[in-house]
């Protein structure tokens, strides 16, 4: 491992830094492209808050920055189901993202009832729940009475999708 | 308008049976999610949002109201039985109430907490239907150079003052504020930050943006760290409380109170600090001083009064001010503009029948959570053994459909996955995600009167300081912002002296400590306030 490596190593915070840099230069670029006339009635005019944040956005990066460079760590997030003793459990979280990304692409073609069958059941599946066709028909359950619930309840129609003139 | 009438028509719109319904719906429901690990009151209100649109503005509020004191008695249950406290607020009450619970003495512990809870809700309601209208009368006279001063303070001070990092709360404001400035300027008409996408032009939805950061990011971070072996819940009974125990606990709960409300009232109070002042004052005056330490019920009893009175001084300025300084209010004040409610001082007299109805809700929630909740207490406990798989898939779904039954896009989904990483990554590095919320919700609120004090005196700076309120208040900010290096400056001359300064930064610094004592086990870091 080179050098460079090892110094960064650990450091994944430095990320963050990097992250509001980068926003901070985005508000930055976008309030610049703004053509806006003088107006008497508006003189701070629509450029002027994105500037000051543009510019919080960049100095928190930088003190950021030095301060992660320095040691400075910030304290992840306890709780009552977080056992901080472990590692990050990425097999956990990316099959969860996955189950939410499927649902994201599913839902307004093969509609809600499926879409979040697969949302509910891929989530407690990556969760580490073996129990499949108990958790199955839960998903099920589960969609269907959202769906019914919020179409009869509140009026608000979700998509039917695939199962349009079956539900 | 007198107080005392304008209560009692509160009470009389908030006694029909069906907003007594939206009161019981609310108290249990906020009840479940304070229990519940992973969910928060704040996150509750935001996910019912797109479902009580359809519901009388009134009824939505109260059942807003009863999830709000339900969350915070539920999350004493929960720091009680479990010792793993989910909120900063119950922090300290874990500290007395766990060992009191290993002691046995849990039903005790729980009803101490409960019967404070519901005495120090009290008196604090009542002191906000005496206050706020006196705020409100003060606050009419205040201009937008004044308001922008006031809300500049409320950002600064939560951010600065909780936490453990101001760098990192300076660095989730700035996100915030960022994701508050997308879409079209209000004045002008032009699109900020959209990019081009048709989709951003109106604007983040509030919801999605509070759904992602709360719901989304928290059950991803569990995920990445979820505890696989399963957490010893205390069993209890029914709660109750011997004569001894009354006897002990009721001054407590009034010094308790005494704490809690003025700091909530306060922008960027918060509970943490009077729970702290209650827990040390009541170690001080006990006459078992053997006791703290191994389960006092003052060290329960006096925390917990405070923890809710300042809930409740947080609705002064909510309700007479239009400034938030805990994330529930802040979503409850996003819910205000979206039923086309304008908050501030002209709320008590443009909606007045509604905050009156809202006041009295709160009387009828705390004395509901009392009733409901005293024989409901093994219910509660029982809800922490849900297998953890359902319960974060749970919140995952929920969180989808209610973001998704905002717009009725696919896209919002997309957002809302890109936030919730973001409150994942927020959570990994110890960002706090309550100024990013006050970001998200006051950025705009805060450049509008911006620009108004400013077209007020033609675009000369010198406007900003043409009240007398806002140089008072620009004081205290400048203060807060600088004292943190004059204390290091005091500190490096004055090695000694600085151990012994009655300052915030003490006083957190050995807030932290008696977590520490009451288990040793688990990491110290307290979450900032349940979602």
């Amino acid at each position: 491992m080179s050098s460079i490596a090892t110094g960064l190593k650990g450091r994944a915070e430095l990320g963050v830094a990097l992250l509001l840099g980068v926003v901070g230069v985005l508000v930055f670029l976008d309030a610049n492209g703004l053509v806006t006339p003088y107006s008497q009635s508006d003189p701070v005019g629509p450029k002027t808050v994105p500037f000051i944040v543009s510019g919080l956005l960049i100095i928190c990066a930088v003190l950021l920055a030095i301060n992660v460079l320095r040691g400075g760590k910030g304290e992840a997030e306890g709780g009552e189901d977080v056992d901080l003793a472990h590692p990050a459990d990425w097999k956990t979280v990316l099959p969860l993202a996955g189950a939410f990304i499927l649902n994201i692409l599913l839902i307004d073609w093969a509609g809600w009832v499926i879409s979040g069958t697969v949302l509910f059941w891929g989530s407690v599946l990556a969760l580490g729940s073996r129990r499949y066709i108990r958790d199955g028909l839960i998903s099920v359950a589960l969609s269907l009475l959202t769906f019914y619930g919020f179409y009869l309840g509140l009026g608000i129609a979700l998509p039917a999708g695939l199962l349009e003139g079956i539900l | 308008m007198d107080v005392w009438s304008s209560l009692m028509d509160g009470f009389a719109t908030a006694l029909t049976p069906m907003n007594l319904l939206f009161a019981v719906i609310g108290v249990l429901l906020g009840t479940a999610v304070g229990v519940l690990p992973g969910l928060g009151p704040a996150m509750t209100v935001a996910l019912l949002l797109p479902v009580t649109a359809a519901l009388e503005p009134t009824s939505a509020f109260i059942m807003f109201a009863g999830i709000y004191y339900g969350g915070m008695f539920g999350g004493s249950t929960t720091s009680i039985l479990l010792n793993t406290p989910g909120e900063s607020s119950s922090v300290v009450t874990a500290i007395e109430g766990n060992k009191m619970a290993k002691a046995g003495r849990a039903a005790q512990a729980l009803a101490t907490a409960a019967i404070g809870s519901f005495i120090a809700g009290t008196i604090g309601t009542a002191l906000l239907a005496v206050f706020a209208p006196i705020v409100v009368q003060f606050a009419v006279s205040l201009g937008a150079p004044s308001y922008f001063a006031i809300m500049v303070l409320a950002l600064l001070a939560v951010t600065a003052v909780l936490g453990s990092s101001r760098l990192r709360g300076f660095a989730s404001l700035a996100l915030g504020l960022a994701i508050g400035l997308v879409g079209i300027d209000s004045v002008t008409g032009q699109r900020r930050l959209t990019f081009g996408q048709p989709l951003l032009v109106d604007g983040l939805d509030i919801v999605v943006v509070a759904v992602a950061i709360f719901a989304v990011g928290e059950a991803l971070w569990v995920a990445a760290h979820l505890r696989r072996t399963p957490l010893h819940v205390i069993p209890v009974g029914r709660p109750w409380m011997g004569k001894k125990d009354w006897g002990r606990s009721w001054k407590p709960w009034l010094r308790g109170t005494a704490f809690g409300f003025p700091f909530g009232a306060l922008p960027a109070g918060g509970a943490e600090i009077p729970t702290f002042l209650s827990y040390v004052t009541e170690k001080r005056l006990t006459k078992h001083p053997e006791e703290f330490g191994k389960g006092a019920i003052e060290g329960v009893a006096g925390p917990e009064a405070a923890n809710n009175a300042a809930a409740a001084g947080t609705m002064t300025p909510l309700l007479a001010l239009g400034l938030p300084t805990n994330a529930t209010a802040a979503v409850m004040l996003a819910a205000f503009t979206s039923y086309g409610i304008q908050p501030g001082p002209q709320l008590f007299s443009s909606q007045g029948p509604l905050v009156w109805a809202l006041i009295a809700s709160l009387f009828i929630g705390n004395f509901l959570l009392l009733l409901i909740n005293l024989p409901l207490a093994p219910v509660w406990a029982k809800l922490l053994q849900l297998p953890r798989p359902y319960l974060y898939a749970g919140i995952l779904f929920f969180a989808t459909l209610g973001a998704y039954s905002v717009n009725l896009q696919a896209f919002d989904l997309v957002i809302l996955l890109v936030l919730g990483a973001l409150g994942f990554m927020m959570r990994r590095f110890g960002l706090p995600v309550l100024p990013l919320i006050l970001g998200v919700i006051l950025g705009p609120r805060i450049e509008g009167q911006l620009r108004k004090t400013l077209q007020l005196s033609a675009g000369d700076p010198a406007g900003l300081f043409s009240e007398p309120i806002a140089i008072v208040v620009y004081i205290i900010v400048a203060i807060i912002l600088v004292w943190p290096f004059i204390f290091k400056l005091i500190r490096r001359n004055r090695p000694v002296a600085a151990f012994t300064g009655p300052s915030e930064q003490s006083a957190r610094s050995e807030a932290e400590s008696p977590a520490q004592a009451g288990d040793p086990t688990t990491t110290t870091h307290q979450k900032q306030e349940k979602p």
